[in-house]
């Protein structure tokens, strides 16, 4: 193949790959404040840990492999799990558990498979479901949100940089601060566990946790990172077709549901603003690499990730499914793909391609 | 895809899927009005400037010739004639290296010119409204081509295959291609030709519409045509339409699905569904035909790009080097980059001054670093499918690079691989900078490469199985005069008593011969059919053994490229 001849097109390229990712690392930004804003440091800390941990994984495999590494590094896909990864586990993740996540979703999900572009599935939530399956209560151990009356309501207590900074590190609790001191159950927790208990849906939302659509706190998370979608779609990062097909695969059933017994299944915009679902859609369920890449393709993937959500939590046993439903799609992207291309132009609209 | 309205009272327009909006930079050089180049000391005229086979020479070396004399002539119905572009005196026919992406070179016919510029006598003006086969005439002796970039010779596209009504005429000037304004320029410099031509076009064809359509970042150009078919007079179905500014919109297909809503079948032609296209510098060089008698012996170029000191446009007689232009233009700039024929998206590269612009070059354009960046090197695909959303034929490019670079033959073709028209929208929009439309180019050629070699060993096999049937023939002859010969012993032998054996079962033995004769004769009948079949497709051996092998890929292309027709209006250049 010689790459070396230069042919049209000439003109300027309009894109570049570190380009595209930066966008979605500024998409993060309003999310990610969100986040510091009611967990607190412990968010930026992961972040900054699980950067370095991507960043250098990525090299030493680029070097193991003899291919130049600043490239590599330089395309900021790295960077991106890491983000990702670090936006979905809790503040409170102890470092070695991030290294273990890091190393997971970069070295045997992304390199081993042949590095960016190869990897049959999303790097950042294979390391988050990795650890799940790993280590299931630290990583469900959320501290409760930043909001006054919460913290009245239970007695709760918030950490400074330096406790986050202490506990991810050694693992110690700040003095004379218990667990339960800190912690509180996630929304969807909250929501799935106590329905199990034959609680209704009205008595769950009595509770000082919730908000308008999610929990508190969660909800307004939700939608900093949406506004960080719709950047990214106004940007042309990402295309409409995959958010909105998987708040659709999510939201239409979960409507049909509620309408049919609200007391017994929450209604539809809890399932938006109550866990990931705002950050799969729009982040991870949109990773280029390992989604569908035909339109009809991606609203099929979509849609699909949407109902595997809805499905996972009211009948599976983990609260939160983007990261599975994300997965288990990865595998049939390719598929979806094939059965799903586009009609060629000038080519008969029976035809099959 | 829905269509839509660009106001009300306007008329309907289609969309195709992809395309991308790009800088236009047109203004760089349409703002001077037409101008003409002078002339040059030589002219070096190429014999093939079409699709089609090289014309073949009418004028020895030495010969006085004049302007406007055809000097070459056409060879068969994809051909066109080649005329004088000046008068001077014919010192070469020689090989020369002509415009091409490969570099490649072609016999050319050089002429020194005097400074007469001294005309041939011309054919008389046609009528406004002429007699269809006279003008079908006056077309081909001119030598008229596609002047968009794809060079088809125009009487072939404006002689319909039986049975086919053409009801639309679509006049083309959307001119997409960034930088590239010769079109946009004639527009506005002689609306009144153009439209002179597309009367004559829809009086020949007899169509019920003709539609100019021009890509709404040239106002003054649509302004113009406006005014002169409003000030002409007879502007019967004609019908000036402002399309919306979008690459490839020009292409040929493109075009029409915007205009009618209409698909030209994968590897059809438009003639299939009753539409004609011709560029609009095309039109005007059938009415100068038409009207002033004038061949085809120069066309509008735009001289253009940060890297030239005065871009413009100028009338350019067929067979200048292009150095002579680029001094025109005012020279290049050191800080040049690249020099292309062509616009930025589907030209080519060239390093070499002294080839002549031909029929088919519309566009000169030296591009400063800034304006072709350096795109870096290639990275990793990340499956983005940026490129399938710009691709305006709704292909994968993404797969189609997977596959290529697999060297998967079978699956490129399943990806549909020959329906894409390197409008180069893939590439220009990949992340990762990968030089897609130069891995399809590639993918194409294997392709042809490998159906060419299945074709040789067919033909080895018939030649093979012609041979086994000659010698086993020849074998034949020989046993049956030996029997004769022994047939004749035995006649002047005594006549065997009878009850004896017959001896050498000689009966028999002819009627066995039989039908064995008749399964060879068979067989050669099946191999000539064969061959006769092959070579109405013209793919019979030609005189092509003493080329070079960059040559011989060229033939071969071409060879190819004329099989399949289609195809090759196909890879027409967005511009037409
Ligand atoms: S635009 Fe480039 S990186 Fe994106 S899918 Fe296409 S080939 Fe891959
Ligand atoms: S070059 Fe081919 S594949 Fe690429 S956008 Fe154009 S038609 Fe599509």
């Amino acid at each position: 193949m010689p790459t070396a001849i230069v042919s049209s097109p000439f003109a300027g390229r309009l894109n570049r790959t570190d380009q595209v990712m930066l966008q979605v690392i500024l998409a993060l930004i309003p999310g990610t404040l969100a986040m510091v804003w009611y967990f607190g440091w412990g968010v930026l800390i992961n972040m900054a840990l699980a950067s370095f941990f991507a960043l250098a994984c990525e090299a030493l495999a680029m070097k193991l492999r003899g291919r130049p590494v600043l490239p590599a590094i330089g395309d900021l896909s790295a960077l991106v799990t890491a983000l990702l990864f670090a936006v979905a586990v809790p503040p409170t993740l102890p470092w070695w558990m991030t290294l273990i996540g890091i190393v997971f979703a970069i070295i045997v999900v992304k390199q081993l498979y042949g590095g960016l572009g190869y990897n049959p599935f999303n790097p950042a939530m294979a390391g988050y479901v990795f650890l799940l399956v790993s280590y299931p209560l630290a990583m469900t151990t959320w501290l409760a949100p930043n909001i006054p009356e919460i913290l009245e309501a239970h007695h709760l207590v918030t950490l400074s940089f330096l406790d986050s900074a202490r506990l991810i590190f050694t693992g110690a609790l700040p003095p004379h601060v218990a667990w339960d001191a800190m912690s509180a159950a996630t929304p969807l927790d909250e929501m799935f566990s106590k329905l199990d208990q034959n609680a209704t849906i009205p008595e769950i939302l009595a509770s000082p946790l919730w908000g308008e659509y999610g929990g508190r706190g969660w909800e307004w998370i939700g939608n900093w990172f949406l506004l960080g979608g719709l950047y990214m779609i106004w940007r042309g990062v990402i295309t409409w077709r995959i958010p909105v097909a998987v708040l659709a695969g999510l939201l239409i059933p979960a409507g049909m549901f509620w309408l049919v017994d609200p007391q017994a299944f929450p209604f539809p915009a809890f399932h938006i603003f109550a866990g990931g679902t705002i950050l799969g859609a729009f982040f991870i369920a949109t990773d280029p690499v390992t989604a569908c890449t035909t339109p009809r393709g991606q609203l099929v993937y979509g849609a699909a990730i949407g109902l595997i959500i809805l499905a996972i939590r009211h009948w599976g046993g983990y609260p939160d499914a983007v990261a599975f439903a994300v997965l288990l799609m990865n595998i049939a992207a390719p598929t979806i793909d094939y059965y799903t291309q586009p009609r060629v132009f000038g080519h008969g609209r029976r035809e099959k391609t | 895809m829905p269509p839509y309205r660009l106001g009300a009272g306007q008329r309907q327009l289609w969309t195709f899927p992809g395309g991308l909006h790009l800088p236009d930079e047109k203004a760089l050089s349409n703002h001077a009005p037409l101008a003409s180049a002078p002339l040059p000391r030589r002219l070096i005229i190429p014999l093939r400037q079409h699709i089609g086979a090289p014309a073949k020479p009418v004028v020895a070396v030495g010969d006085r010739v004049l302007k406007g004399q055809l000097i070459g002539e056409a060879q068969g119905r994809l051909s066109a004639t080649i005329h004088a572009s000046s008068s001077g005196t014919v010192i070469a026919i020689e090989e020369r290296p002509v415009p091409h992406a490969s570099g490649m070179s072609a016999p050319c016919i050089l002429i020194e010119t005097d400074d007469e510029d001294a005309w041939a006598e011309l054919p008389p003006p046609l009528s406004a409204r002429p007699d269809p086969e006279a003008l079908r005439e006056r077309i081909r002796w001119a030598g008229i081509v596609g002047l968009g970039g794809a060079a088809f010779p125009s009487s072939v596209k404006l002689t319909p295959a039986p049975g086919i009504r053409v009801r639309t005429l679509i006049l083309n000037g959307a001119e997409c291609e960034p930088y590239i304004s010769c079109d946009d320029r004639l527009m506005r410099d002689r609306p009144e030709r153009i439209l002179q031509g597309a009367r004559l076009l829809r009086d020949l064809l007899g169509v019920e519409a003709c539609l100019i359509a021009v890509e709404d970042n040239k106002p003054e150009a649509i302004l113009a045509l406006r005014q002169a078919l409003v000030t002409d007079g007879d502007a019967a179905g004609i019908e000036i339409i402002a399309i919306p500014t979008l690459y490839p919109s020009g292409g040929e297909k493109q075009l029409i699905r915007i205009l009618t809503g209409q698909e030209v079948p994968s590897r059809g032609i438009p003639a299939q569904i009753g539409i004609v296209c011709q560029n609009i510098a095309t039109v005007a060089a059938i009415a100068d035909a038409a009207f002033d008698g004038k061949p085809l012996i120069s066309r509008i170029v735009t001289l253009t790009g940060r890297g030239l000191g005065q871009p413009r446009n100028l009338e350019v007689p067929i067979g200048v080097p292009i150095r002579e232009l680029i001094e025109q233009a005012g020279g290049l700039s050191p800080r040049l980059r690249r020099l292309l024929i062509g616009g930025p998206m589907m030209g080519f590269a060239c390093d070499d001054l002294d080839i002549p612009v031909t029929k088919a070059v519309n566009c000169l354009l030296a591009l400063t670093p800034d304006e072709a960046p350096d795109p870096g090197p290639a990275l990793a695909c990340i499956r983005c499918g940026a490129c399938a959303e710009a691709c305006p034929v709704s292909l994968l490019p993404q797969q189609l690079y997977w596959h290529a670079r697999a060297r998967d033959l079978d699956k490129v073709r399943d990806y549909n691989l020959f329906d894409c028209i390197e409008c180069g929208c893939c590439a220009v929009v990949c992340p990762s900078h990968i030089p897609l439309v130069q891995y399809y180019r590639f993918a194409k050629n294997e392709c042809l490469a490998r159906d060419q070699e299945k074709r040789q060993a067919e033909h080895a096999r018939q030649r093979h199985e012609a041979k086994e049937a000659r010698l086993e023939r020849l074998e034949q002859e020989r046993k049956a005069n030996l029997r004769k010969k022994k047939e004749g012993l035995a006649d002047k032998a005594p006549p065997p008593p009878p009850g004896a054996p017959v001896v050498g079962a000689l009966a028999p033995a002819a009627v066995a011969e039989d039908p064995k004769k008749a399964a060879i004769a068979a067989a050669l009948k099946r191999a000539a059919e064969k061959k006769a079949a092959l070579a109405s497709q013209g793919l019979a051996p030609k005189n092509t053994e003493n080329l070079a092998p960059a040559q011989q890929r060229q033939v071969e292309a071409a060879e190819v490229r004329r099989s399949e027709l289609q195809a090759a209006e196909d890879a027409a250049r967005p511009r037409e």
